[in-house]
């Protein structure tokens, strides 16, 4: 065990485990001496968030080769979902972290014994599938809200307030994220099981409706959803700043460590086999249609998990920062670093933030921000004819690239006799 | 007598346990019949030819064979289990590998991923493993590399194992095409044209091929060609399709011999040396 622990902190780990706590420090410090103004921390923040939104926006095109413009709806349930739990919290109410907690946790358990279930049936269609996970989903959170929040609300309640209020904080935003990201991997299931069938293209047409559905509910979270906390289109106020550094720093690592090691399993040899060819990974015994919705649930996830960071940074929702031209955002980043790279997306999402919303807005005159729009389809046309593989192609650092097998000596020389090993 | 066999088989070869069955097998493309009451049985080891003119069906039967297309009528059975409404992966997941006319690699992936993305069902290691990189999933991953490995050396292609499949020349990507499909474990292997643009030399090695595949991992192989030196020298016996149905079965002899395959494949005027 020791052995192999010190066997993968070797070579490229080492060195990139080094490079980022370095990073972290140095920004941590940055941040703790007052040499980062509130600005400059939000763009850092913000570029986090952003970095990994596309991150699974990469995972899901530049991976799985499933074109989805549907992220920043993901994203947009993730941020008002984790919103809305600390919103209740700092107003001594609980029921929404036992409802997006709970409900998460039963529809996850009923949708698990579903796909066991449904496994042992001959020839079950896709959408008798989605209508069963779609009940079960109304039966989760129903359950949640009728049965749980009556009966947990209270102790739960009891026992945050006997912990330290700091304590307490850090542990309902801890579920607040996870319930946001859980949420954004429910939804995209749901969305994602019938939506997937359609084949990529129209896929990407179903995904911008989705945003666009995704933003008019937010617009009217205080007329036809129950939520009047949301304000619909006077957007969200009062969500507590509780995002930083640290937990900005360690959900970016998680992601691109989960990612990184899904995309170097055999599962994710499957996802990339689909972007290859979809029909010959079939064929050779792939359950394509698992495949897809994986990377999709799983980049979802990444998103609503960004969207619970970015709202307790910025501490105030608009449904319009969540509208279907802001959702084209990263899939600029994900083409301008390279389909397919994971290096690419975190550069360019760095870059993107810095330099568009950061140094552009503060050094050039004021009310160029609306030429941004002009500038970015500018970019991304000058990209396409001079780069079209993106900035870095395929390119990764070592740290994310799978290894290539050495040459297996066994197979083409002939095997050591017993006198050569006993030697 | 099995229906969809020939009638001058030997005993010996008619006592082998069945592995194919298929039964009146017709499906439509709208109102376009593309296979009309077609039957095939194949037992074990065989080694038969499926050979028409170009539009025949050929192809449509191993789409339906492996699900790809759903059969409008008809029955088809592999060791007993019906395989009509099964889902592609299933179907081959059950022991049947199929290549492809035009050859379908994941060419943008090395040689070696082609192979280990074959050997997926068989990894013994789920996704949470290698999320939480547990010490299974170094082992299995390894023991999955070694076994893709050995399968490239079958194949002769254990060096070109990290070059992009892509990047191989034809023949080799047609041998790539044949070890991927074989990794994933067939007992019925499936062969559609494999010696479509090859020349005289790579044919001799691809009969070469097909003949130590069989034996080496035990297949019964179907075999759709329109090249007939191929059909010819190394199949067994020969099903003739035109239009979608069966006009002819028989031994490479018999079939050559067919007036009315004679006819229908080769012209009036032309004759198989």
């Amino acid at each position: 065990m020791s052995k192999r622990l010190s066997q993968r902190l070797r070579g490229p780990n080492a060195t990139f485990l080094i490079a980022t706590l370095l990073f972290f420090v140095v920004v941590q410090a940055l941040l703790s001496f007052g040499l980062l103004n509130n600005f400059w921390r939000g763009i850092i923040f913000w570029g986090v968030a952003i970095t990994i939104v596309s991150l699974g926006l990469n995972l899901i095109y530049g991976f799985n080769g499933q074109f989805s413009l549907g992220q920043y709806g993901f994203y947009a349930i993730g941020a008002y979902a984790s919103a809305d739990v600390t919103y209740r919290f700092m107003r001594s109410d609980n029921s929404a972290l036992i409802v997006v907690i709970g409900g998460s946790v039963i529809t996850l358990l009923l949708m698990w014994g579903l796909s066991a279930l449904l496994r042992r049936f001959y020839g079950v269609s896709t959408i008798s599938a989605f209508v069963f996970n779609l009940l079960a989903t109304i039966i989760g959170f129903g359950c949640a809200v009728v049965i749980l929040v009556p009966a947990l609300n209270a102790p739960i309640s009891a026992l945050l307030a006997v912990l330290p209020s700091g304590l307490a904080q850090q542990i309902v935003f801890f579920f607040a994220l996870l319930g946001g990201a859980a949420l954004a991997g429910i939804v995209s299931f749901l969305f994602g099981m019938p939506g997937l069938e359609l084949g990529s293209d129209y896929f990407g047409i179903a995904t911008l409706g989705f945003t666009i559905i995704i933003k008019v509910l937010l617009d009217n979270t205080d007329t036809i959803l129950p939520f009047p906390e949301m304000k619909g289109a006077r957007g969200m106020v009062g969500i507590p700043q509780w995002t930083t550094w640290p937990w900005v720093f360690f959900s970016f690592m998680l992601v691109v460590l989960v990612m990184r090691n899904v995309l170097h399993s055999s599962t994710g040899r499957t996802i990339v086999a689909v972007r290859e060819d979809e029909r010959a990974a079939e064929l050779v015994g792939i359950d394509t249609a698992q495949s897809k919705l994986l990377a999709f649930v799983l980049g979802s996830v990444f998103a609503g998990l960004a969207g619970g960071i970015r709202a307790h940074d910025l501490a105030f929702l608009h449904p319009q920062s969540f509208n279907f031209i802001q959702s084209f955002n990263p899939l600029i980043i994900v083409v301008f670093g390279g389909l397919g790279s994971m290096t690419g997306t975190i550069f360019a999402g760095f870059t993107w933030i810095l330099l568009l919303e950061g140094v552009l807005r503060l050094y050039l005159p004021a009310g160029f921000e609306t030429w941004r729009f002009v500038v970015y389809p500018l970019l991304l046309i000058m990209m396409m004819l001079l780069r079209p593989e993106g900035l870095l192609g395929q390119y990764e650092i070592a740290f994310l690239r799978a290894k290539l097998p050495t040459l297996n000596r066994k197979l083409t020389t002939p095997a050591p006799t017993a006198e050569e090993v006993t030697a | 007598m099995t229906k969809g066999r020939p009638e001058s088989l030997s005993v010996e070869v008619e006592q082998r346990p069945v592995v194919l069955t298929i039964e009146d097998l017709t499906h439509f493309f709208d109102n376009l019949r593309a296979v009309g009451n077609f039957s095939l049985t194949l037992r074990k080891g065989e080694l038969v030819g499926l050979i028409g003119p170009n539009g025949a069906g050929k192809t449509t039967v191993f789409n339906l064979i492996t699900g790809v297309y759903r059969a409008t009528e008809g029955r088809i059975q592999y060791n007993g289990t019906e395989l009509i409404g099964l889902p592609s992966h299933e179907v081959i997941q059950m022991g049947i590998a199929r290549t492809f006319q035009n050859i379908r690699l994941f060419s943008n992936l090395t040689v070696l991923d082609n192979v280990r993305i074959a050997y997926h069902p068989h990894a013994g290691y789920n996704l949470l493993d290698a999320i939480l990189r547990r010490g299974r999933y170094y082992k299995r991953e390894a023991r999955l590399t070694e076994r893709a490995q050995e399968f490239l050396a079958i194949f002769g292609l254990e060096e070109r194992q990290n070059d992009i499949a892509g990047s191989l020349p034809y023949g080799l990507q047609r041998r790539l095409e044949i070890a991927r499909a074989l990794a994933t474990r067939p007992h019925l292997l499936l062969l559609d044209e494999p010696a479509a643009g090859m020349n005289p030399q790579e044919i001799d090695q691809l009969m070469e091929l097909i003949h130590f595949i069989r034996d080496k991992f035990d297949l019964t192989i179907l075999l759709v060609e329109h090249r007939m030196r191929l059909v010819m020298n190394i199949c067994e016996w020969i099903t003739v399709m035109d239009f979608g149905e069966v006009i002819a079965r028989g031994t490479p002899d018999e079939v050559r011999n067919d007036p009315k395959v004679i006819e229908a494949y080769l012209g009036r005027q032309a004759s198989v040396q």
